[in-house]
C-alpha cells in the first residue's frame, strides 16, 4: 500500500512557542487519518506545512512519495484542501468560484463538470447566486467543491464542520465516507471534536501541545477494550529504558506528567504487571483511564502536561 | 503564469471597488471643465495677473491643451488614492477575505502568484490614465479646442505652439502611468505586511505624503534626500512641457529644456518598482500565511 | 560787440529756420506714409523677453487709416509688449497737433539720419515724446523711442526692403522695459532649487525685452472692412 503521507521529524518554532515538535507519522493510500487535538494543539499548524502555508523549522514532508520542498507543484495538483473557515470571492458567484479555482488547480474545467461537481455538494440550485447569500454552511460545501474539483488523489480537511449545524455536520460527514469508499480518495482530517473523528476516521492521530500522544489504527484506538494505561514508577528513565528493550516497545506512547503511558488491550494489563515485576522496574502506580474518549477529554481538559515523546 | 494573470485581471475587473476610482476620476475632470466652461475667462484672467504688467496676451488662453495641464497637475496628486485602492489591496485583501490561504496551496509558486498580481495591478493603473487621457485631454480638446499652449512656470513662462503640443502629452501620460506604477509597487509592497486593506491604502498616502513634503520643503537637512524620494521624481513629467532657447533666445520647437532630467526620473522610479516588487517577492516567500 | 550780436541773430534765425525744416520733414514723411490706406502682411514674430520662452510665431497683421491696427496669431496665442502694439508709424505720426524739433544727427543701420523731437501739443495724448530718427533722403523713419503716460517707454527700430516706397517696414525691431515675473513654487509645484543666483549685468538684462516681427506679403490698399478691427 502506497504512503501517500509521510512526516519525519516535522518542528515549527515561532517566536516564543514551539507549535509543532518533532512529529512524524503516515498516511497510507485509502486512509481517512484524522488529526485529532484540542484548539491550539498544533493540527493546523501541521497541515498549514503540509499545504506550504508554513515553511517548517525543521523536518521532512513526502507527499506521494515526493519531497514537498523540491517536487511542490506537482504535489499540489493532486491535492485539494479546506482550510479552516473556507473562504471565497464573495463578489463572486458558487460557480464563478468554482471555475476560477479549478483553473488555479491546472485544469480547464467544462460547464458540465462545474455543475457535476456543484450538484455533488448540493449547490447547483445556487450556482448563479452570490457567495455574499450563502449560510456557513453552504460556503463550507462550497469550499469542500472547490477542494475536489480537479480530482486530487489527497483531501486535506482542517476542521471542516467548525460552525455547522447538526445538519451540516452530518453533511459533510457523509460526504467524507463517500469521497473514502466510493471515489477512494485518501483524506487528512483534522478535529477538536472526538465524535467526529470517531465516525468517520480508519486512522487516527492524536496531537497535544505539537506533540504526538497517540497514533494508531481508529478501531483499535475507539475499541472500548482499548485502554490507555498510566505508569508512575521509582526511577521512570530505568523503566522506559527496559520497556523499549522488550516486547512492550510497541505499546509505548508517550510520556505526561512523569508517568509513562502505554495502549494496550485491557486483557493484557495483568501481563504488563507480570513483565514489570520481572523487569524489576519499582511501580509506584498502575492506572488505566476507561477508553481513548476519556482519555482524550482528560488530557485536553488543559490540566495535564506532556513532558517527553518517547516514540 | 497567463492563467494566473487572467484571473488576477478578472478578480480585480468583477469587483465593484474598482469603478470608484474610474468614476471619481470622470466626476472630477468633468467639474473642473464645467466650471472652466462656464467662467473660464476670470480664471485666464487670475492666471495673467503676473504678466499682464508687461505684456498683453492676445489669443485663447483657456484652450483643452491649457486645461489639461492644469487637471494633471490636480489630479495626479489624487490618483496615487485610487490606485492605492487596488494595488494596496492585492494581498492584504485576500488575507482579509480567507482566499489567501487558498491561493497559496494551489500549483504556482509565491512568486508566480504576486508578479500576476502585480501585473494586475498595473494594467489597472495603466487603463486609469488611458481614462485619465480620454477625459483631461481628449474631451478637453472637444469641449474647449485647440491651440497654442501658455504655461506659467515659478520664474518664467512657457509658450508651445499648437502643433509642438499633442506629443509632449503622449510623453508625459506615459511617464505619469510609470509615477503610478510606482505609487502602485509601494501600495503592492506594503500589502504584504497586513490582513485589511485599510492598513496599506493609508499606509501608501501616508508615505506619500510625507515624502512630497520632504520633497517640497527647502530645509537644506532634507535636500540631501530629495534626489533619492521617489515623490521628487513623480512629477518629472513637467519636463516634457518645457522647451530649450537659443542664443537669440527663441525657443526651439520640439526641444525639451532639460530631456536628462526625464530620464533620470524615470530611471529613479523603475528602481523604485523593481525595488518594491523585487521585496516583497524576497518577504512573502518567507512569510507564514496564518490567515 | 556788434559782430557779436550779428552772429547771435544769425545763430538763432538759423535755428529758426531748423525748427521750421524739421516739421516739413516730418510731414514729408507723414505724407508718405498717407499713400496707405490699409494693409496687411504675414509676419513671423519672435520674442525675446528673458522670463518668456516662446517660438517663432506667424502671425498676419492688418492695418487701415488713420489708426486701426490689428495682430492677430491664427489659433495661437500671441504675447505682446504692454501700449506698444501700434506697430506702425502712421499711428505714431498721428497727431497733427505736435512740435517738432531737431536734436542732431545720428547713424542707423549704416544710414544717416536726422534726430527729431516731437511734442503733441494736446496735453490729453497718450503719447509724452516721441524721438524720430528719420532717413531724409529716403523719408522713411529708421528708429522712434516713444515715451508713453501709462506704458513708459518703448523703442522700435525699422529696417526696409521692398515696400520702401510705402513706408511699410520689411522688420520691426520692439525694445521695451520689463517687470519682474515671480510665481510662489507652491503653485507651480516646482520642488528642485536649481536656479543659481543672478548676476547684476544679467538683471539688467532681465529688464528689458524685445519682440522683433518680420513681414512679407503686404498686400496694400486692398480695402478692409472697420468691422473686422472690433
Amino acid at each position: 500500500m502506497q504512503q501517500i503521507v509521510q512526516v519525519k521529524g516535522l518542528t515549527k518554532q515561532f517566536k516564543n512557542l514551539t507549535a509543532v515538535n518533532d512529529l512524524s507519522f503516515s498516511v497510507n493510500e485509502g486512509d481517512v487519518y484524522g488529526f485529532l487535538g484540542q484548539n491550539g494543539a498544533g493540527k493546523s499548524t501541521s497541515i498549514r506545512m503540509m499545504l506550504t502555508l508554513i515553511e517548517p523549522t525543521s523536518g521532512q514532508i513526502e507527499l506521494f512519495g515526493m519531497d514537498l520542498a523540491r517536487n511542490r507543484r506537482e504535489i499540489l495538483r493532486n491535492v485539494g484542501a479546506v482550510i479552516e473557515k473556507p473562504d471565497v470571492y464573495k463578489y463572486l458567484s458558487a460557480y464563478e468560484n468554482l471555475e476560477l479555482f479549478a483553473r488555479l488547480s491546472g485544469i480547464k474545467p467544462t460547464k458540465k463538470l462545474l455543475m457535476d461537481q456543484l450538484e455533488m455538494v448540493g449547490l447547483a440550485g445556487r450556482a448563479n447566486d452570490r457567495v455574499k447569500t450563502f449560510s456557513q454552511g453552504m460556503k463550507q460545501r462550497l469550499g469542500i467543491g472547490i477542494a475536489l474539483v480537479h480530482n486530487p488523489q489527497l483531501i486535506v480537511l482542517d476542521e471542516p464542520t467548525n460552525g455547522l449545524d447538526p445538519q451540516g455536520i452530518a453533511d459533510i460527514r457523509n460526504l467524507i465516507l463517500h469521497l473514502s469508499r466510493d471515489l477512494k480518495k485518501t483524506i487528512v482530517v483534522s478535529s477538536h471534536l472526538l465524535s467526529e473523528i470517531e465516525q468517520v476516521a480508519t486512522r487516527v492521530l492524536i496531537i497535544d501541545k505539537g506533540r504526538k500522544l497517540v497514533e494508531g489504527n481508529a478501531t483499535e484506538l475507539f475499541d472500548p477494550a482499548q485502554t490507555i494505561v498510566e505508569l508512575q514508577t521509582m526511577d521512570n528513565a530505568f523503566a522506559l529504558e527496559q520497556l523499549k528493550a522488550s516486547p512492550w516497545s510497541t505499546y509505548l506512547q508517550a510520556q505526561r506528567n512523569s508517568a509513562i503511558l502505554l495502549k494496550l488491550n485491557r486483557t493484557e494489563i495483568p501481563a504488563l504487571h507480570t513483565a514489570l515485576a520481572a523487569m524489576q522496574i519499582q511501580l509506584l502506580s498502575l492506572q488505566p483511564r476507561h477508553s481513548l474518549e476519556d482519555y482524550f477529554l482528560q488530557i485536553t481538559s488543559g490540566n495535564q502536561h506532556v513532558d517527553t515523546y518517547t516514540n | 503564469m497567463w492563467t494566473l494573470i487572467q484571473i488576477e485581471l478578472y478578480k480585480i475587473f468583477r469587483r465593484p471597488r474598482t469603478y470608484i476610482a474610474f468614476i471619481a476620476v470622470a466626476a472630477l475632470i468633468t467639474i473642473i471643465q464645467f466650471g472652466l466652461k462656464v467662467d473660464g475667462k476670470s480664471y485666464a484672467d487670475f492666471l495673467m495677473k503676473d504678466i499682464g504688467g508687461t505684456m498683453e496676451i492676445d489669443g485663447n488662453i483657456i484652450n483643452g491643451y491649457l486645461i489639461c495641464y492644469i487637471m494633471l497637475q490636480l489630479l495626479l496628486v489624487h490618483v496615487p488614492l485610487l490606485v492605492a485602492l487596488i494595488a494596496a489591496d492585492m494581498i492584504s485583501g485576500e488575507a482579509n477575505m480567507g482566499t489567501l490561504r487558498l491561493l497559496i496551496s494551489k500549483p504556482f509558486s509565491r512568486t508566480e502568484l504576486l508578479l500576476a498580481k502585480f501585473f494586475a495591478s498595473t494594467v489597472y493603473t495603466l487603463l486609469l490614465l488611458v481614462w485619465l487621457a480620454i477625459l483631461a485631454l481628449f474631451l478637453s480638446m472637444w469641449i474647449f479646442g485647440t491651440g497654442d499652449m501658455f504655461l506659467m512656470k515659478s520664474s518664467y513662462v512657457v509658450l508651445l505652439s499648437e502643433n509642438d503640443v499633442f506629443w509632449r502629452y503622449a510623453g508625459a501620460f506615459v511617464f505619469a502611468a510609470l509615477a503610478m506604477v510606482t505609487v502602485a509597487a509601494l501600495g503592492f509592497f506594503l500589502s504584504i505586511f497586513a490582513e485589511n486593506s485599510i492598513g496599506p491604502i493609508v499606509a501608501t498616502m501616508s508615505v506619500i505624503v510625507f515624502f512630497t513634503i520632504l520633497s517640497t520643503l527647502n530645509i537644506p537637512i532634507f535636500n540631501a534626500l530629495k534626489p533619492y524620494l521617489f515623490t521628487t521624481h513623480m512629477i518629472s513629467w513637467k519636463e516634457f512641457f518645457d522647451i530649450q532657447v537659443n542664443d537669440a533666445n527663441e525657443a526651439i520647437v520640439g526641444s525639451i529644456q532639460n530631456p536628462q532630467k526625464i530620464v533620470n526620473s524615470a530611471l529613479v522610479l523603475i528602481v523604485h518598482i523593481i525595488g518594491f516588487v523585487g521585496g516583497s517577492i524576497w518577504i512573502f516567500n518567507k512569510k507564514d500565511v496564518l490567515s | 560787440m556788434r559782430i557779436f550780436f550779428f552772429v547771435v541773430a544769425l545763430l538763432i534765425s538759423y535755428t529758426s529756420v531748423q525748427a521750421q525744416d524739421m516739421t516739413a520733414l516730418v510731414t514729408k514723411v507723414k505724407a508718405k506714409l498717407d499713400q496707405v490706406n490699409d494693409y496687411e502682411a504675414d509676419g513671423n514674430m519672435k520674442t525675446d523677453v528673458s522670463f518668456i520662452k516662446a517660438p517663432i510665431g506667424k502671425v498676419k497683421v492688418y492695418f487701415k487709416k488713420p489708426n486701426k491696427f490689428r495682430l492677430k496669431k491664427e489659433g495661437g496665442i500671441s504675447l505682446l509688449p504692454k501700449g506698444g502694439v501700434s506697430v506702425n508709424m502712421s499711428t505714431i505720426i498721428t497727431t497733427s497737433d505736435f512740435v517738432a524739433l531737431a536734436a542732431g544727427e545720428a547713424v542707423i543701420d549704416g544710414f544717416k539720419t536726422k534726430i527729431v523731437k516731437l511734442l503733441p501739443t494736446n496735453e490729453a495724448s497718450e503719447i509724452v515724446i516721441t524721438t524720430l530718427y528719420i532717413d531724409e533722403p529716403n523719408l522713411l523713419v529708421r528708429k522712434a523711442i516713444t515715451t508713453t503716460k501709462e506704458n513708459g517707454t518703448y523703442e522700435m527700430q525699422m529696417s526696409y526692403g521692398a515696400f520702401a516706397n510705402f513706408g511699410l517696414p520689411q522688420k520691426v525691431v520692439f525694445s521695451f522695459n520689463t517687470k519682474d515675473y515671480k510665481l510662489p513654487k507652491g503653485i507651480t509645484l516646482e520642488f528642485d532649487d536649481n536656479e543659481k543666483p543672478l548676476s547684476e549685468a544679467q538683471k539688467l538684462k532681465n529688464k528689458k525685452g524685445r519682440v522683433e516681427i518680420t513681414y512679407s506679403n503686404y498686400v496694400v490698399n486692398k480695402g478692409i472692412a472697420d468691422s473686422f478691427f472690433k
